[in-house]
């Protein structure tokens, strides 16, 4: 055998290695029932939830609460399945938060709270920004 | 009013260079199917035109568009979402390049140039080069381009000259369709940075750079000059190589300076989607290199080179088509050019797929076996180990595709990227790096001799030795024990001893050939320094008070966060450290402003200095005053004392930015050469809250009389007639007086001047006066005209604090060293290489 092929199958070897190390430890994006599930059989993964933050009749986010000091936050999720889940975030409100339009949080439940442990916001493009709110 | 000359101006010449660049494309590649000499030289000369043109209607476009930023059209939706008025003329810069439109510019404009260098340098390449250039060209243009196409309703690129009415639909344009806003949202305050004026064109010219390497390889397939082509491509390749890496770190630097996540790299898939093509572009260094000297792996070559473009251009798409929008935390929203970013890619990928396969049985290869005991053996076992490095981070970087493919088939895929992305690209990075370093510290000794094994074992006996001297000495001091940094850093030393022994005899011959030792000695400290600033960056600013700061944070914010309250010296990794204020930044001088000697104006971007201003002993301005300053932006003076001598004072920046909401805060750092001491504001204290304050005490006392306010000693200086306040009118009756009070705090003495106002003989309002700095509030509350006494109520407050927390990030400065070697390092290559060329 040549050493050329030696390497290439060794090559190959680490590329199919490298795919399953990656499907080992990539996580899933899930839905708040189904974090609860898996919370519930003592899967302590971390997972994504995407969601949109609450927000009432005339566009303003409710549930969003923080702390006296700004340093820790918390706010409701309504996740694709339109459930509503109260999420706990050990930082200050990243800028821009509440006028993202997508969120997703990586994290997990502990008991009947969600604690996420980053939050990955999607803001809105400027295009599809509806008003002119600076210099008026 | 509207300026719509200066918009038609530029998207005319959008439009321009959109179609130059196709004219250009189709004029060489028809003086490629002509045999006459005079008709192709003809067809030659169009196309250089066109090109000219072109590159004339980018710089257009480009001066265009700045103007617009500079002259504050804030009509115009560019100008009005990324400038300001207050924004200082060098970030009017960085907001160029903010926007997709800009950066896309940039590309478009430093692949011009290079086009204009390729014309005047390769004479015998210039025409199947620069068709790839120009159609390359084409496509970036229709990325800007903004016409909708009438009856397909196909809108095609997004115009940076788009009327902001055009782009947002608000009532007020229905009402006034000339309405122009008076100031712009702003530049995003993370971006007010030098590094983020020129990390942008740095990395650019990068992206820029792996065309020519791949025009040149896609020319000599067509042009069937298999080999040919290597020897001009590989000196471009160097220089992409070392401006692309240059770029990379930039980008770093910049986070690691103002962003406060404490490092500069966080295997975002946005870092991710560039990191790979670099490692590639290396790859296909070496094997080029290989080729040049051995005429092995050209196929190999072919294939590198090929995938960085195809790399760069994939790393476009998933970074601007908004399809990394759930896995990344700083990717570009999507400007609706998905389709024809994915066009893009797929054009270039087919195109040099079919070509390469067309032509792969003509490519000349080596059918002989390498010897393991020959540099090719070694270089093409580093240059895989970089593809493989490459290979296990795009896979992950890459969920989000997969996931969005198997939507199209109907499917559902809800695969998410790794949570923790840092240790998880670490864990096998770091291995990677390992395995680079053993390989180039061994390979390079079979780089300048003809080596057998007798021989090799000669060569290496001294390098082992002393790299396990030096080895142990470092694990042995810095107490390196974790098993997996334990071997990075024999495998580094390795890498820098034997490249130093290398380096040795090679600058003996001939100095130009000391590129390739110096680089891998420059990615051999780059490794040390990695591993210990990251692997043993420590928070040294533990809370040894005993105390919690706040029961309702979690117990390791209270652990790792140190409480300053000003004026007070606490004990932090061997130095006192007092909080002494919160301070300004004046906008037309260096330096910083305390709060508490200026007072604020109606327009928030002006301030009135109180007294003179005094930084570091200059004097920056006088009394009275009118100051510009950033409103947004406080500085929170720290010194760093060791006994009475003050090692170090640092303003760590918090931007409050009531648009976006929350705080910013940015780092600041105190270098030194063995460790940086990292220090960012982790929570200031919150002005909008209410304030408790004591009760009122009140105290009666003549002019020149001493007093106690919050155990400070405290002199009535004098009480004056004034004519003005400011934010109030006075009426002729009005009678106001000012007292001018000093208070003597710890370090400087203070002044509160609170206002007493008698109106229509009958009302009487009082203004107070707050010495923030002190937490005290003085109040004018009467004056006792039969006694010359004043009354004067007193109010204390908590002090002023800031939370912080500090790490000590060691041996950063093996990072930086080595980085820079590794640029000296592909500079001198690269010369050698254009100069051989």
């Amino acid at each position: 055998m040549k050493k050329s092929h030696i390497l290439a199958i060794v090559v190959i070897a680490a590329a199919i290695g490298i795919i399953i190390a990656t499907a080992g430890d990539a996580s899933t994006y899930v839905n708040f029932n189904q974090a609860y599930k898996m919370a519930e059989a003592g899967n302590k993964t971390s997972i994504h939830v995407v969601g949109q933050l609450k927000k009432d009749d005339n566009g303003h986010v409710i549930g969003l609460d923080n702390a006296p000091d700004n340093l820790s936050f918390s706010f409701i999720l309504v996740d694709d399945n339109n459930r509503e889940q109260k999420v706990f975030y050990n930082e200050p409100m990243p800028p821009d938060f509440t006028r993202s339009e997508n969120v997703v949080v990586i994290g997990g439940y502990q008991g009947d709270n969600f604690v996420a442990s980053k939050i990955l916001l999607k803001c809105p493009s400027k295009y599809q920004e509806q008003s002119v709110n600076a210099g008026i | 009013m509207i300026h719509y000359f200066i918009g038609d101006l530029g998207h005319l010449f959008v439009i321009i260079s959109f179609v130059t660049s196709l004219v250009a494309a189709f004029a060489y590649w028809k003086s490629r199917t002509i045999t006459d000499v005079n008709v192709k030289q003809a067809w030659i000369n169009n196309a250089r035109i066109a090109f000219y043109a072109h590159t004339f209607a980018v710089v257009g476009v480009f001066v265009s568009l700045f103007v617009i930023i500079y002259s504050h059209y804030f009509e115009y939706h560019y100008a009005y979402s990324h400038s300001s008025r207050h924004l200082p003329a060098h970030y009017m810069v960085s907001c160029f390049w903010e926007g997709q439109e800009g950066s896309f510019l940039l590309w478009i404009f430093w692949q011009a140039l290079i086009g204009i260098v390729i014309i005047h340098t390769q004479k015998n390449w210039e025409a199947p080069v620069m068709v790839v250039f120009a159609l390359v060209q084409a496509f970036l243009a229709s990325m800007i381009l903004g016409i909708v196409i009438p009856f397909a309703d196909l809108k095609i690129g997004s115009s940076p000259f788009i009327l902001l009415r055009d782009a947002l639909d608000d009532p007020i344009f229905k009402m006034q369709p000339n309405f122009v806003p008076a100031d712009g949202s702003g530049l995003n305050p993370l971006l007010q940075n030098y590094w983020m004026v020129i990390h942008p064109p740095t990395l650019f010219l990068g992206f820029a750079l792996t065309i020519v390497p791949f025009a040149f390889c896609i020319a000599g397939l067509w042009e069937k000059k298999y080999a040919e082509w290597i020897k001009p491509a590989l000196p471009w390749t160097l220089l992409g190589g070392a401006v692309l890496g240059l770029g990379i770190l930039m980008g770093g630097y910049w986070a690691y300076e103002t962003l406060n996540f404490g490092g500069y790299w966080n295997w975002d898939p946005v870092e991710n989607a560039v990191y790979v093509p670099w490692l590639i572009l290396i790859a296909s260094i070496h094997t080029m290199i290989v080729y040049k000297n051995n005429q092995t792996a050209l196929k190999t070559s072919i294939i590198l080179v090929i995938s960085v473009f195809i790399l760069i251009l994939y790393s476009t798409f998933l970074t601007r088509s908004g399809i990394l929008g759930d896995a990344s935390v700083h990717s570009f929203t999507d400007l609706g050019l998905s389709g024809q970013l994915l066009i893009y890619l797929l054009f270039f990928t087919l195109v040099s797929i079919v070509l390469a396969a067309v032509r792969w049985k003509e490519i000349p290869s080596s059918e002989k076996e390498v010897s393991t005991y020959s540099r090719e053996f070694w270089i093409f076992l580093g240059a895989t180990t970089l593809c493989l490095m490459g290979f296990q981070v795009i896979i992950p970087t890459s969920i989000p595709v997969y996931n969005s493919i198997v939507g199209l088939f109907g499917g559902t895929s809800n695969l998410a990227p790794p949570a923790d992305q840092i240790a998880f690209y670490s864990k096998f990075q770091l291995w990677f790096g390992v395995a680079v370093a053993l390989l180039s510290g061994t390979g390079q000794f079979f780089w300048y001799n003809k080596i057998d094994k007798s021989k090799l074992k000669k060569e290496l006996l001294t390098p082992v030795l002393i790299s396990l001297i030096v080895f142990a000495l470092i694990i042995s001091i810095a107490r390196v024990s974790e098993p997996s940094y334990v071997i990075l850093t024999l495998a580094g030393v390795y890498i820098i001893v034997s490249n130093l022994k290398v380096l040795k005899s090679v600058i003996k011959v001939n100095p130009a050939l000391s590129g390739g030792a110096l680089s891998h000695i420059g990615i051999g400290l780059s490794l040390l320094g990695i591993m210990f600033s990251a692997g043993y960056s420590k928070v040294v600013s533990l809370n040894n008070t005993g105390m919690l700061i706040s029961t309702e944070l979690s117990t390791e914010f209270n652990r790792d966060n140190l409480l300053l309250f000003i004026n007070e010296p606490r004990n932090m990794a061997g130095y006192d450290i007092e909080f002494l204020g919160e301070r300004f930044e004046a906008k037309n001088k260096t330096g910083y402003i305390k709060k508490n000697d200026v007072e604020l104006t109606t327009d928030p971007y002006q301030v009135v200095a109180k007294r003179d201003i005094i930084y570091r002993d200059k004097k920056l301005y006088a009394a009275k005053d009118t100051i510009e300053i950033y409103p947004e932006n406080t500085y929170y003076e720290i010194e760093l004392r060791k006994g009475d001598k003050v090692e170090a004072i640092l303003f760590p920046r918090v931007q409050i930015n009531e648009a976006m909401g929350g705080f910013i805060a940015s780092p600041d750092i105190n270098r030194g050469v063995t460790k940086d001491l990292y220090t960012h504001v982790s929570a200031p204290m919150n002005r909008e809250a209410e304030v408790e304050w004591s009760d009122l005490e009140e105290v009666r006392v003549k002019a020149g009389e001493q007093f106690f306010v919050n155990d400070y000693v405290a002199v009535l200086e004098d009480v004056l007639r004034i004519d003005q306040i400011q934010g109030v009118t006075l009426n002729n009756d009005d009678v106001a007086v000012q007292a001018r009070i000093s208070v003597k705090g710890e370090r400087d003495t203070y002044y509160a001047d609170p206002i007493f106002l008698i109106r229509g003989k009958t009302q009487v309002g009082r203004i107070s006066s707050e010495i923030n700095d002190l937490g005290v509030k003085i109040t004018l509350l009467n004056i006792h005209p039969e006694t010359n006494e004043f009354s004067l109520g007193l109010n204390a407050r908590q002090k002023d604090w800031v939370i912080i927390k500090a790490m000590e990030k060691p041996y950063i400065n093996l990072l930086w060293v080595g980085t820079g070697i590794l640029m000296v390092g592909f500079t001198i290559a690269m010369v050698r290489r254009f100069k051989t060329a």
